[in-house]
């Protein structure tokens, strides 16, 4: 009794308070809004998780795997997480996140004796792993090259455009892949980067790039880097992969090294999720070279100023996990160690493919399976050969065909191969 | 005869060459082992005029602090929580979810989806709203996890400015030095209403309404659902039910920014109201939610963002374009603290204890609020001084004024914001008497 009252006069309240007028007018806020499409990455392994085949197969986003085809958490994580938990500062890091962690990571880019690094010449700081270190390099493109434009890949990880998009950088493409040959389109390239107006962006994959897996030969960077020099065009270097392409972190910088010899002036966006399996902790960095000490002071400012509105400052667990590796010479020695056994599974997964692929006769060239680098394998497959893989196989992975090498394990390669045989045995 | 470079055919081998001779030419030796080219070499950078930028004005108080040699100083300036001791604290309820955490061999580091984790999601929600809210009940939220209050806001504000027909936030006079910065960088563009009273250290209720009802119909106002910063002045219970009935009479859309939630009056319930009150009405708002202060967990970058919707349809669309204002940003949020605050959230007695820690952190600094007040009125300091405890949360707006300010800097090594604004969770009861002198000598040797 007592509680009915209490509603009826809460009712009435609400009435009186000349609300129930504007309840009709207010229901429009929202109902326009359109559902957004699903992210075409993340969306594969939304499907799959959603499936019940026994069989099924999820070579879609790229997050490593071991041979039982279980995610890894990496011992030297383990091991500096142990020693973390009970004595982490939870404080608030500087806007430019850890110094100690920044440090380190530089070293990984420029080379461990870098004179830019002694000379205080980079602007650098700690970023929400790569995802964010492209993003405030963006905006920063943005507010002080405002007439700039982004040039892009064709074709790159898909979120590369919605990054600039959403900092209003407009963004042009140039050539990579060649279809016809699962290669690099060297001469298109090279004809991109001529054609484009002196003094132009572009945004290159250090090594492993994703999703094609091709990457530029030593010589073939070191006349792209000398075109840019000719052109003055500034080269951002994405580095999401080092240390997973090849095995070893010093060769995957390369290209980034090439680039430095040459005096260019780079930007990088480095990354510690695949690398140290820290995905979800977003861990990463980002650099910018500058002329000298006291630019590099000027840029890391205003790289804090873009952050400080979108985030205030980064997490410092992830960053504690890296620093405390990269810091121990042990613990950095196991990490290397694990990095490349996790590079060389994949390098075997890619020939067992390839051996499959060819031991079931297949009449399609799969040798670049084996050539193409790092996490991915773009395949050739049209979208609806995907479609097929994944109705009736229940195999999933991106509609542009790339197949994520890092699911592909001895336990299912057979299946895999047997699969893509058959979609494409007919083309 | 100039050559034009880009028509020499040039082998890579060649260019190589030409690459080294150049640097040679240049002389850039600078040892005889090693090639170094110089800066000549390289051709001015593209930000070479990049202007360095000013120093944040609160954090930099932090970096003018550490720099001071003086055993006397003291941080009342960054609003993280000290103990008595002077020392920052991690709850012990944190450490133990920590201890969980490293302990469980089978839990992943994998991505979070791009909203973050889902538990974590429903536990914050119902943290904020209270668990028998009419939207959790009729699931019409969409909430998101965020990098804290700033990432909150911040994603709140770039969907507002993508999918809201109205493009003006309105912000109380003063507010955090960094809400400006946030809504204008998300593309909205920020009006202010009066807000705090100088003259009585306390609210502006007329100012406020006035200024509220001259806004357009529509526009977004953020609102500090406890422990105003920096003011520490909060509405009372019957002011925000005036306030709410404003809003909803000129289709206000309120953004509620909750980084105090428990901190304040050491009640979690009573800190949720004004934001309750609104969910309850039924109508459409926006909540930006932190544990950086009321679980400590400041350097992991934990909050979430809740838009309470009309039906659970339009809930899930809003969510959907949420995901697109996230993925270009940092594509996902960080794993590490959001877990700690699920498994304290989940957890009966974690909760409970959770609870505890936070009441007797907010004890403490209303303790600090009587014992300043009272030094103060014992040294008979002009002006009135009872808002020091009639305030709430974490900070005091002193009415100092930038120079007393400096004063209180330079002579006794006081670091607060130039606003007046003193941390009182950085005050621990043996340097209160210190403080008063200094506030004393200020107000009495300048004007």
């Amino acid at each position: 009794m007592a509680s009915r009252t209490a509603i009826s006069c809460g009712i009435a309240r609400r009435l009186s308070s000349g609300y129930g007028f504007a309840t009709r007018s207010m229901s429009s806020w929202w109902t326009d809004v359109e559902p957004a499409a699903k992210d075409p990455i993340l969306g594969v392994t939304e499907a799959f998780l959603a499936d019940t085949h026994p069989d099924k197969v999820n070579v879609g986003v790229g997050a490593y795997r071991d041979d039982d085809g279980k995610p890894v958490v990496l011992e030297c994580v383990r091991e500096a997480e142990r020693r973390i938990a009970g004595s982490e500062n939870m404080e608030y890091l500087p806007m430019g996140g850890s110094v100690k962690m920044v440090d380190e990571t530089l070293k990984l880019a420029y080379g461990e004796n870098s004179e830019f690094i002694k000379e205080k010449r980079i602007a650098a700081v700690q970023a929400l792993s790569g995802t964010g270190a492209c993003r405030l390099f963006a905006e920063f493109q943005k507010r002080f090259q405002p007439d700039s434009q982004i040039y892009i890949p064709i074709p790159t990880w898909s979120n590369h455009h919605n990054i600039w998009r959403d900092a209003q950088v407009p963004q042009r493409t140039f050539h990579y892949y060649h279809a016809e040959t699962r290669g690099l389109d060297f001469a298109s390239l090279m004809d991109d980067v001529k054609n484009a107006p002196n003094g132009s962006f572009f945004m290159l994959h250090a090594c492993a790039h994703n999703p094609t897996g091709v990457d530029p030969t030593e010589e073939q960077w070191r006349e792209i880097s000398y075109q840019f020099k000719v052109k003055n065009h500034f080269a951002f270097f994405d580095m999401a992969y080092q240390g997973f392409a090849s095995g070893d972190p010093e060769r995957d910088a390369k290209a980034i090294r090439i680039f430095l010899e040459d005096g260019h002036l780079i930007g990088c966006a480095q990354s510690y999720a695949k690398n140290m399996g820290l995905y979800g902790q977003r861990v990463g960095c980002l650099s910018i070279l500058c002329e000298d000490e006291l630019q590099a002071v000027a840029v890391k400012s205003q790289l804090q100023q873009i952050a400080r509105p979108m985030y205030s400052n980064p997490p410092v667990h992830g960053a504690l996990v890296v620093s405390t590796i990269l810091s121990d010479p042990t613990l950095k020695n196991l990490w290397l160690k694990e990095v490349k056994g996790m590079a060389d599974r994949i390098i075997g997964m890619r020939t067992k493919l390839r051996e499959n692929l060819e031991n079931l006769g297949s009449p399609l060239p799969w040798e670049h399976v084996t050539k193409q680098i790092g996490m991915f394998c773009y395949s050739g497959m049209t979208p609806e050969q995907v479609d097929r893989l994944t109705n009736e196989y229940h195999i999933y992975m991106t509609r542009n065909g790339r197949i994520s090498m890092a699911g592909v394990t001895t336990g299912n390669v057979g299946y895999l191969a047997k699969a893509i045989h058959e979609v494409t045995k007919s083309s | 005869m100039d050559i034009d470079r880009t028509n020499v055919i040039m082998s890579p081998l060649e260019r190589r060459l030409n690459t080294i001779s150049r640097h040679l030419i240049q002389g850039c030796f600078s040892d005889s082992t090693s090639i170094v080219a110089s800066p000549a070499f390289y051709g001015a950078s593209v930000f070479q005029n990049v202007a360095q930028a000013p120093e944040d004005p609160i954090l930099g108080v932090t970096v003018a602090f550490n720099k001071d040699p003086s055993p006397l100083k003291l941080n009342l300036g960054v609003g993280a929580y000290r103990t008595e001791e002077g020392k920052p604290l991690v709850l012990n309820v944190v450490r133990r979810a920590e201890q969980l955490l490293v302990n469980d061999l089978y839990r992943k580091k994998e991505y979070l989806p791009i909203t973050g984790l889902s538990d974590f999601n429903k536990l914050s929600a119902k943290l904020i709203l209270g668990s028998e809210s009419p939207a959790i009940l009729e699931n019409r939220l969409a909430t998101a996890q965020c990098l804290s209050g700033t990432g909150s806001l911040r994603v709140g504000a770039e969907f507002l400015t993508k999918h809201y027909h109205q493009r003006t936030i309105y912000i109380p006079v003063p507010t955090w030095g960094n809400h400006p910065k946030i809504f204008m960088m998300a593309g909205l563009s920020v009006k202010t209403y009066r807000y705090y009273d100088p003259t009585t250290h306390g609210l502006n209720f007329k100012g406020l309404l006035e200024d509220l009802s001259a806004a357009p119909n529509g526009a977004i106002v953020l609102l500090h659902a406890c422990a105003h910063n920096p003011t520490g002045v909060d509405p009372t219970q019957d002011q925000w039910e005036h306030i709410r009935q404003l809003i909803r009479s000129k289709n206000l859309l309120p953004f509620f920014d909750s980084a105090y939630q428990g901190f304040a009056s050491g009640s979690l319930d009573t800190d949720a109201q004004s934001v309750r009150m609104f969910v309850a009405d039924g109508g459409d708002c926006l909540v930006a939610q932190s544990y950086a202060k009321n679980m400590g967990l400041y350097g992991e970058r934990v909050g979430a963002l809740t838009i309470v919707c009309k039906t659970t349809d339009v809930a899930r669309k809003v969510e959907s374009q949420m995901k697109l204002v996230i993925r270009p940003m940092y594509s996902n949020p960080p794993i590490h603290g959001a877990s700690i605050v699920t498994t304290i959230l989940k957890d009966r007695n974690m909760f409970y204890e959770w609870k505890l820690e936070l009441k007797a952190m907010a004890d403490r600094i209303i303790s600090m609020r009587r014992q300043l007040y009272d030094a103060v009125s014992a040294r008979g300091t002009p002006g009135t001084w009872n808002h020091i405890i009639k305030q709430i949360g974490m900070f005091t707006f002193t009415g100092l004024n930038s120079k007393q300010v400096s004063f209180m800097t330079s002579e006794y090594h006081i670091y607060l914001t130039s606003d007046g604004r003193i941390s009182m969770a950085g005050l621990s009861s043996d340097k209160v008497p210190h403080l008063a002198d200094a506030i004393h000598a200020a107000v009495t040797s300048i004007a």
